[in-house]
């Protein structure tokens, strides 16, 4: 495996994430690297977001894990385009669509047999305000109907890191897995399935919101 | 660093909180080999949590000074942390909380200087002023008084009153006491962290008459009254190997730790029940999080420094 991204995983985003965040999970045995290909679903509030999430896998596994994030805003110049692909280990998608299907990148790595992680919000919103899910998940379940889903929960990142905030103050970040979900061929069945389990994972973490 | 001995009070002191811990894990063994249900797969987490809590305390208090500051401002980083993540705020304090957290690498330096006029002062006379106005700054008025005591409360519990255990560490080493500051906080620490065990033990043992059944109802004077007596005991053993204090003065000191203690914890406890939450955190198997496992010491540190610093320095 690439041992930049190890050493970056292993020595700069750990360490940091165990002083500065702290992890609450729960269910975390419920987020396994399967043999074969795989989506963890996330809800999205921070820049942190990806990090955390990554931190959850065995370093061992990280070489079959692999992040959507917007071609747009990763890959904005040589550096960033070779630091996002090959250390934090995205899948740039061009939002605009300007060059054919924008998911077709998820479907060939989920061909490939990696662990993918999206966002099915699409962007960081406001913060710890979940967003109506788009549908790009279920393109990507319409292509590949055999991949099952794994939605995880996270809460406290919006608060730490919100977006249009340059100012990080550790809280503590706080996790929650949910079962497994499966394809059933209908569109918003599956967004709206995931919806639900993204409020019930939140109800029963009982996080502390701003007043 | 001194070269380890068993000579040096503070070394054997550790040698014998590892004896113990051992001899704690044989009678855990033993316990769990017997019950088939692993009902006391909790009380397993605990003792096994004890064995890294107590390596890295004990590396804590054996390596530089410098090491041992961080290593309580560390702790006080760690259990602002959770407390601010517990109790619920407003998205206009996050920046006063960035202030907030800066206090803590402050007030540990001035321990490591060794300043202790401004040491005690920095936080209930400075931070107690110039943190809300920063408050103030932000502009929002609503909810402003919850906000401001809650993160006042916050910093006076786990920086202040945690730093003392740190500033124990400047009372020097004298002929009555060779064991200097850190015989002091081994002391401390040792007694205050057993009279929540013995308080534990005695309570599971023998408790009956509730304390204060509205707020932690496993507290019993059962409990409490064997902590007491256990830590006034332990107090009077390891007094004259760490510490200046004489017999009775000694008694003195075990009871006045395992009562703070015992106020300290319940105190959380009001807290967390106050907030409808069990544990503060998850960061100790067993314990929960770090604010579970020194609330009890954060009552204590300042109380024993001063009682300590008008009798003895």
């Amino acid at each position: 495996m690439n041992i930049l991204r190890l050493i970056f995983y292993a020595l700069l985003v750990r360490p940091f994430i165990i002083v500065f965040l702290g992890l609450n999970t729960r269910n975390l045995d419920r987020l396994k690297v399967h043999d074969g290909a795989h989506l963890v679903a996330a809800n999205h509030n921070s820049h942190l977001d990806a990090m955390v999430l990554m931190s959850l896998f065995k370093l061992e596994d990280m070489n079959k894990v692999k992040l959507v994030a917007a071609k747009d805003y990763f890959c904005r110049n040589a550096l960033s385009t070779w630091f996002s692909l090959n250390i934090i280990g995205i899948i740039p998608i061009d939002r605009k669509g300007e060059n054919g299907d924008p998911l077709a990148p998820v479907i060939q790595a989920l061909e490939e047999g990696y662990l993918v992680v999206i966002f099915p919000e699409g962007s960081r919103g406001e913060p710890e305000k979940r967003k109506p899910l788009k549908y790009g998940i279920t393109k990507i379940l319409e292509a590949k109907p055999e991949i099952k889903i794994t939605p995880v929960f996270m809460h406290g990142l919006g608060k730490s890191l919100p977006r249009g905030e340059g100012l990080f103050v550790p809280f503590i970040c706080e996790i929650n897995v949910g079962e497994e979900l499966s394809w059933a061929g209908d569109r918003s069945q599956l967004v709206s399935s995931l919806e639900a389990t993204f409020d019930s994972l939140k109800q029963e973490m009982e996080p502390k919101e701003w007043l | 660093m001194p070269d380890f001995s068993l000579s040096n009070p503070v070394h054997a002191s550790i040698v014998a909180i590892f004896g113990l811990l051992f001899a704690s894990s044989i009678i855990v063994f033993f316990i769990r080999r017997k019950d088939e249900k692993d009902e006391h797969k909790e009380l397993a987490d605990r003792v096994k949590s004890w064995w890294f809590m107590i390596a890295i305390f004990s590396t804590a208090i054996l390596t530089p000074p410098i090491v041992s500051v961080v290593f309580f401002c560390l702790i006080s980083f760690l259990a602002f942390k959770e407390f601010i993540s517990i109790i619920p705020l407003r998205r206009a304090d996050r920046r006063v909380l960035f202030w907030a957290y800066l206090t803590i690498p402050i007030q540990y330096a001035l321990v490591y200087m060794g300043w202790y006029g401004l040491f005690i002062i920095f936080i209930p006379v400075w931070v107690f002023f110039l943190l809300p106005f920063r408050l103030i700054i932000s502009g929002q008025t609503d909810g402003f008084l919850k906000s401001i005591t809650a993160i006042s409360w916050g910093l006076m519990i786990t920086v202040f009153a945690i730093s003392h255990a740190a500033m124990l560490m400047k009372f020097p080493a004298t002929e009555a006491n060779i064991a200097g500051g850190l015989g002091l906080i081994v002391f401390m620490v040792i007694l205050n962290q057993g009279n929540d065990v013995a308080q534990y033990v005695w309570g599971k043992l023998f408790g009956k008459h509730k304390i204060v059944p509205k707020v932690s109802p496993k507290k019993t004077w059962e409990g409490f009254l064997g902590g007491v007596l256990t830590t006034m005991i332990a107090a009077a053993i390891f007094a004259p190997f760490l510490t200046p204090f004489s017999f009775v003065f000694s008694l003195l000191a075990g009871l006045m730790i395992a009562c703070a203690g015992f106020i300290g914890d319940v105190t959380f406890s009001a807290l967390k029940r106050d907030l409808k939450i069990k544990d503060a955190g998850s960061l100790i198997p067993g314990h929960g999080g770090i604010l579970d496992r020194i609330d009890s010491l954060s009552l204590t540190a300042p109380l024993f420094f001063h009682l300590v610093r008008f009798f003895y320095y």
